[in-house]
C-alpha cells in the first residue's frame, strides 16, 4: 500500500509539473503579451520598458526556469491587468466558491445516494422510474439551462429568490441547488447501477438464502460492496469543488473563481488563467488520491501488499 | 543438398524489470537460448515442452515475426530478412502459420472465401476470377464445401475453421508451414481429422511442418524427428520412436512417463518436484538440475551441451549414457 | 463505467421513444441541410419595428413564429441558422476526436514502448482533468476563431477513442486476426485499414453517440459564456446567453434554443443505447 502510495505521489507531482511546462510553452507560443496587453500601436519604447518589467527579452529557457522556481515558491506572476500577484487574486475567490460547492456537494450526497440505493432496492417500481427519467435530464440538461429555467420560476414567476449576485444570504441558494440536482442525478444513476450489481451477485443470494433477513443482507454485504465503485465517483465531485461552478457562476453572477475565470479567459490574463489551472490540477489529482486511499480502505483486497494491477 | 529450414544457435532475450519500480534492476529473460535444428523439405519436425519453454518464440523467431538476439535463421540456404521488410513479405508465400486458436486468427467480419483468398490479394497473384477459382480448390482440398465461400467464421465449426486457416495458409503454396498447437483447441473428436488431413496434405504437397504441440502422442504421430524444449533449450532431439521408447533425458523421461497409457499395467510415472523455475531465474549449470532425479554436482556448475549419443540422437545430459 | 446504463434501463421497455428520437434527430439534420430554405428571414435581418414580438404560442402572430428579440431579429429564422452551425461543430468535433483518437490508440499499440508510455500518459491527464477548464485555458492562450473551436471540440473526447483503439488493437495483434494477416504479408495500411479499424468501427460508432452529446453541451456551454461562437455567428448557446438578458421580458428568445439542446441531446442518447445493444454487446 505504502509503496503503491509513493508511485501515485510520484506521478502526480509529474501531473502537477506537466501542467506547469503546459502553462508555461502555451502562455509563450501564443503570442506577445506586450502587444496584447498593451494596444498594437503602442509606442516601441513602452513595448520595451514592459518586456523588461516582466522578463519577456530573456531568452525562452531562462524564463522557464525562472517561472519554474518562482512557481516552487508560490510566485506564479501578478494579474496583467491590476498588477496584484495573481495567486492572491485567485485564493480570494476560494471561499466564494466553495460557499455554494460545497452545500451542492453535501446536496448531491444526501439526494443522490439514497435515490440511487432506493431505486436499486425497488427496482421497476414507480419511484425506480422517476429517479431514472430525473437523471436522465440531469444527464442531458446543460447547467445554464437548469440555471435559467429555475430563474424563470422562483424569480421571475414566483419572485421568491434572487435570481444573481451575492448580496443576500438567499442569493445562494439557487446556485446551490441547480449544481446539487445536476449532480444528484448522477450520483443516483451510477449508485443505483453499483447496487444493482452487487445484489446481483452469488454472494448476496448465499447470504439472504441461509436465512439472514433482509435488511441485514443489504446493510452487512451489499452497501459496503456497492460503495467501492461510488467512491469514484464522488471522488471526483470533490475534485470539482474548485472549478466545477464555472459555468453556474457565470450564470448567477457568484463572485467565485469561475467567473474569474471565465472574465480572465476574456480579458486574456494569462497569469490568472495559470494559477487557476494549477489550482484545479492540484485538486483533482489531490482528490485522485484520496481516492485511492479511501479504496484501499474499502476493499480489503488492497489492503494488503496493493498488488492489484491499475 | 541444404535444407530448406536451417536454425543455428538462435536466440531470443527479453529485458524485464524486478518489481514495479522505475529504478528497478533489469534482468535478462533467456526465452530461447541457442536452439539449433534442420528442417528438409516435405518433412516434419515436432517441437515438444510445457507452456513457458521457449516453442512459441521459437515458431516466431523462425517466421521472422521477431527479431532474433542471436543465431541465425536460413530459409532455403537464405537468411531471413528484416520484419515486415519488402523481402520479408514476398518470403510469406514460401512459410506460413497455423494458428492454435484458429476463431482468433479469422477476421469475424469477412466471408471464408474473402479470408481464404485474401493472400493471392496481398501478393497481387492473379485476377479476381482466377482467385477464386484458387479459393474454391483449396477449400475442396482442406475438406470444405463450395457453399461455406459466402460463410462466416461464426458459423462453422471449430474443426472447420481450422481448415479455413490451413486454406489461407496453403493457397500461396508455401514450402513451409509452423503449426503452433494446431489442434490443441479442438474436441478430441476433432483432432484426429486434423491431424491426419495434415498429413495427407503433406504427401499430396511434398510441405514441410514445424509442429509444435504439447501433446507428446499426437507430435510422435506426425513428425520425423522431435526437439525436445526445457527452459529456451533443446534437450533433447532424435527420432519419435527411439526417443519416446528410451528417452535419454531426464526431463523426457517424465514427459513420457506422464503419457496416459492403457491395456497393460502403467509404467511408473515419474513426478518432478517443483515447477519449471522462471526464466529469469535460471538455474546455474544443467538448468534442469533442481528438479532432476539423477542430478550430481556436475550438473550444478556445468551446462551440458546438445551431444550426439551413439544411437544416432542428441541430448543434453551429463549422465545420458548411464540414465538410458 | 455504466454511467448510460440507466437510460437504457428505463427506455428498454419503450421502443417508440427511440423511433421519436430518431424521428428528432433526422428533423434536425434536415434542418441544417435545409436552413437556408427554411430560415423565413436572414438571421441578422433587423426589424425594429418589430421588437420583442412573443411567439404565436403565446400570442404572437405568425409573422415571428418563434417571436423575436430585442433588435427585432426572427427566433425562428436564428434557432435554424444555431442548430446548423451547433450540429455541424459538434459533428466535426466528434469527427476529430475520433480520428484523431483512433489514430493514437493505434499509434499506442503499433509501437508500444516508450511512443505507448507518453500517449498513456496524455490520456491520464486529460481524464483527470475537467475538459472545460483545459478549454478555457487554450481559449485563453490562443484566441478564438471557429477553426480553432472545433479543433478544440475534437480535443474533448479523443482518450476515450484511443483508449478504446488500443486495448482492442493490442488484443487483436497479441494473438488474433491482426496478427495473423500480418504474418501473411499484409502491410500496416491493410491490416489497420482493412481489417482492425472495420472490427472495431461498431464499438467506435457507439462511443460517438455518446460524445456528441457531451460535444454539443460543451460548445453550448462555452458559447453561453460568450467563449464559444463568436457573433454576427450565431449557436444554440449563444442564443442561451443572449435571451439570458432578457429573461423576464422575453424568456421565449432562450426557452427555444434550450429545448432544441436538451432534446437533441436526449435524442442521441436514446439512440446510442438502442445502437450499443444492436451493435457492441461488449460495451454493456
Amino acid at each position: 500500500m505504502l509503496r503503491y502510495l509513493t508511485g501515485r505521489l510520484l506521478r502526480a507531482v509529474l501531473t502537477i509539473f506537466l501542467v506547469i511546462t503546459f502553462a508555461f510553452f502555451v502562455l509563450h507560443l501564443s503570442g506577445d503579451p506586450a502587444m496584447m496587453i498593451l494596444s498594437a500601436d503602442a509606442p516601441p519604447e513602452s513595448v520595451k520598458a514592459f518586456r523588461a518589467a516582466w522578463g519577456l527579452d530573456r531568452p525562452l529557457w531562462i524564463q522557464y526556469l525562472a517561472y519554474v522556481w518562482n512557481a516552487l515558491h508560490g510566485d506564479l506572476g501578478n494579474s496583467m491587468r491590476d498588477g496584484r500577484p495573481a495567486v492572491q487574486l485567485v485564493l480570494e475567490r476560494v471561499p466564494a466558491t466553495l460557499a455554494i460547492t460545497v452545500p451542492a456537494f453535501l446536496l448531491k450526497l444526501v439526494i443522490g445516494i439514497p435515490a440511487g440505493i432506493y431505486a436499486a432496492l425497488h427496482r421497476n417500481s414507480a419511484a425506480d422510474r422517476l429517479t431514472m427519467m430525473v437523471s436522465v435530464a440531469g444527464f442531458t440538461v446543460p447547467s445554464f439551462v437548469l440555471a435559467l429555467v429555475l430563474v424563470l420560476v422562483f424569480s421571475v414567476q414566483l419572485g421568491w429568490l434572487p435570481s444573481a449576485g451575492s448580496d443576500r444570504p438567499t442569493s445562494a441558494i439557487l446556485p446551490i441547488v441547480t449544481l446539487g440536482i445536476a449532480g444528484a442525478a448522477i450520483l443516483a444513476r451510477f449508485t443505483r447501477s453499483a447496487m444493482l450489481e452487487v445484489l446481483g451477485q452469488p454472494y448476496i443470494r448465499a447470504a439472504s438464502a441461509k436465512g439472514l433477513q433482509w435488511r441485514t443482507v443489504v446493510v452487512r454485504h451489499a452497501l459496503p460492496n456497492a460503495a467501492i465503485p461510488t467512491t469514484t465517483i464522488v471522488g471526483f465531485m470533490v475534485g470539482t469543488l474548485i472549478a466545477g461552478a464555472v459555468v453556474v457562476e457565470s450564470v448567477f453572477a457568484w463572485p467565485g473563481i469561475g467567473r474569474l475565470l471565465v472574465s480572465s479567459v476574456s480579458n486574456r490574463d494569462l497569469a490568472v488563467v495559470q494559477v487557476i489551472l494549477l489550482l484545479v490540477a492540484a485538486t483533482m489529482v489531490t482528490a485522485n488520491i484520496v481516492v485511492d486511499v479511501v479504496y484501499g480502505w474499502l476493499d480489503p483486497r488492497l489492503r494488503r501488499g496493493g498488488a492489484r494491477g491499475r | 543438398m541444404t535444407a530448406l529450414l536451417e536454425v543455428s544457435n538462435l536466440a531470443r532475450t527479453y529485458d524485464v524489470r524486478r518489481g514495479r519500480w522505475p529504478f528497478a534492476r533489469l534482468a535478462t529473460l533467456h526465452a530461447v537460448d541457442g536452439v539449433s535444428f534442420e528442417l528438409p523439405a516435405g518433412r516434419t519436425l515436432g517441437l515438444v515442452g510445457e507452456s513457458g519453454c521457449g516453442k512459441t518464440t521459437t515458431a516466431k523467431l523462425v517466421l521472422g515475426l521477431l527479431p532474433a538476439s542471436g543465431g541465425e535463421v536460413r530459409v532455403g540456404g537464405e537468411a531471413l530478412p528484416a520484419a515486415h521488410s519488402p523481402h520479408w513479405r514476398a518470403l510469406r508465400r514460401r512459410m506460413q502459420m497455423v494458428y492454435q486458436d484458429p476463431l482468433g486468427a479469422l477476421d469475424r467480419r469477412l466471408s471464408v472465401g474473402r479470408q481464404v483468398m485474401e493472400p493471392l490479394v496481398i501478393h497481387g497473384a492473379g485476377s479476381t476470377a482466377e482467385r477464386r477459382d484458387k479459393a474454391l480448390a483449396m477449400l475442396d482440398a482442406v475438406g470444405l464445401a463450395q457453399h461455406h465461400f459466402d460463410r462466416f467464421p461464426h458459423e462453422l465449426s471449430g474443426g472447420q475453421r481450422q481448415r479455413i486457416v490451413l486454406a489461407r495458409a496453403l493457397i500461396l503454396d508455401p514450402q513451409l508451414l509452423v503449426c503452433d498447437e494446431p489442434i490443441s483447441a479442438l474436441d478430441v473428436s476433432i483432432q484426429a481429422q486434423v491431424v491426419n488431413l495434415l498429413l495427407a496434405l503433406q504427401q499430396k504437397l511434398g510441405l514441410a511442418y514445424l509442429f509444435i504441440s504439447h501433446d507428446l502422442r499426437m507430435v510422435r504421430q506426425v513428425s520425423h524427428e522431435v526437439a525436445v524444449m526445457y527452459l529456451g533449450r533443446i534437450v533433447e532431439q532424435g527420432d519419435p520412436d527411439r526417443l519416446f521408447a528410451t528417452p535419454a533425458h531426464p526431463y523426457t523421461q517424465a514427459l513420457v512417463s506422464a503419457i496416459p497409457t492403457h491395456g497393460r499395467a502403467r509404467k511408473r510415472r515419474i513426478v518432478l518436484p517443483g515447477e519449471p523455475p522462471n526464466p529469469v531465474d535460471r538455474p546455474a549449470g544443467c538448468a534442469f538440475h533442481p528438479r532432476c532425479p539423477h542430478a550430481v554436482e556436475r550438473c550444478r556448475i556445468e551446462t551440458p551441451a546438445l551431444r550426439l549419443l551413439a544411437d544416432g540422437r542428441r541430448a543434453a545430459c551429463h549422465l545420458a549414457e548411464q540414465i538410458a | 463505467m455504466d454511467v448510460k446504463g440507466g437510460v437504457r434501463r428505463f427506455f428498454e421497455a419503450s421502443p417508440p421513444l427511440t423511433l421519436l428520437a430518431l424521428a428528432w434527430i433526422a428533423f434536425m439534420v434536415i434542418v441544417a441541410f435545409g436552413a437556408d430554405f427554411l430560415a423565413p428571414y436572414s438571421f441578422t435581418a433587423l426589424d425594429l419595428r418589430a421588437r420583442l414580438h412573443p411567439p404565436v404560442f403565446m400570442g404572437g402572430k405568425w409573422a415571428h413564429a418563434l417571436g423575436s428579440d430585442e433588435l427585432g431579429r426572427d427566433v425562428l429564422s436564428r434557432l435554424v441558422m444555431s442548430i446548423r452551425l451547433s450540429l455541424l461543430i459538434a459533428f466535426f468535433g466528434t469527427m476529430i476526436a475520433a480520428a484523431f483518437g483512433t489514430a493514437m490508440g493505434f499509434v499506442a499499440a503499433h509501437f508500444r514502448g516508450k511512443v505507448e508510455a507518453v500517449i498513456l500518459m496524455l490520456i491520464d491527464f486529460q481524464a483527470s482533468m475537467p475538459f472545460l477548464i483545459i478549454a478555457l485555458a487554450v481559449l485563453a492562450f490562443f484566441g478564438n476563431n471557429l477553426v480553432l473551436f472545433v479543433m478544440l471540440m475534437g480535443l474533448n473526447s479523443w482518450e476515450r477513442y484511443a483508449r478504446i483503439a488500443r486495448g482492442l488493437t493490442l488484443s487483436a495483434n497479441e494473438q488474433g486476426y491482426a496478427a495473423a494477416v500480418r504474418q501473411l504479408g499484409a502491410s500496416n495500411l491493410r491490416v489497420y485499414g482493412l481489417h482492425v479499424l472495420p472490427n472495431i468501427a461498431s464499438t467506435l460508432i457507439v462511443s460517438m453517440t455518446i460524445t456528441f452529446p457531451e460535444t454539443i453541451l460543451l460548445e453550448s456551454g462555452l458559447s453561453f459564456l460568450g467563449l464559444g461562437v463568436q457573433p454576427p455567428l450565431t449557436s444554440l448557446g449563444n442564443m442561451v446567453g443572449y435571451g439570458r438578458e432578457y429573461l423576464t421580458r422575453a424568456p421565449w428568445i432562450m426557452l427555444s434554443p434550450a429545448a432544441v439542446i436538451v432534446l437533441s441531446t436526449l435524442s442521441i442518447s436514446i439512440v446510442g443505447d438502442w445502437l450499443r445493444d444492436r451493435l457492441d454487446p461488449t460495451l454493456r
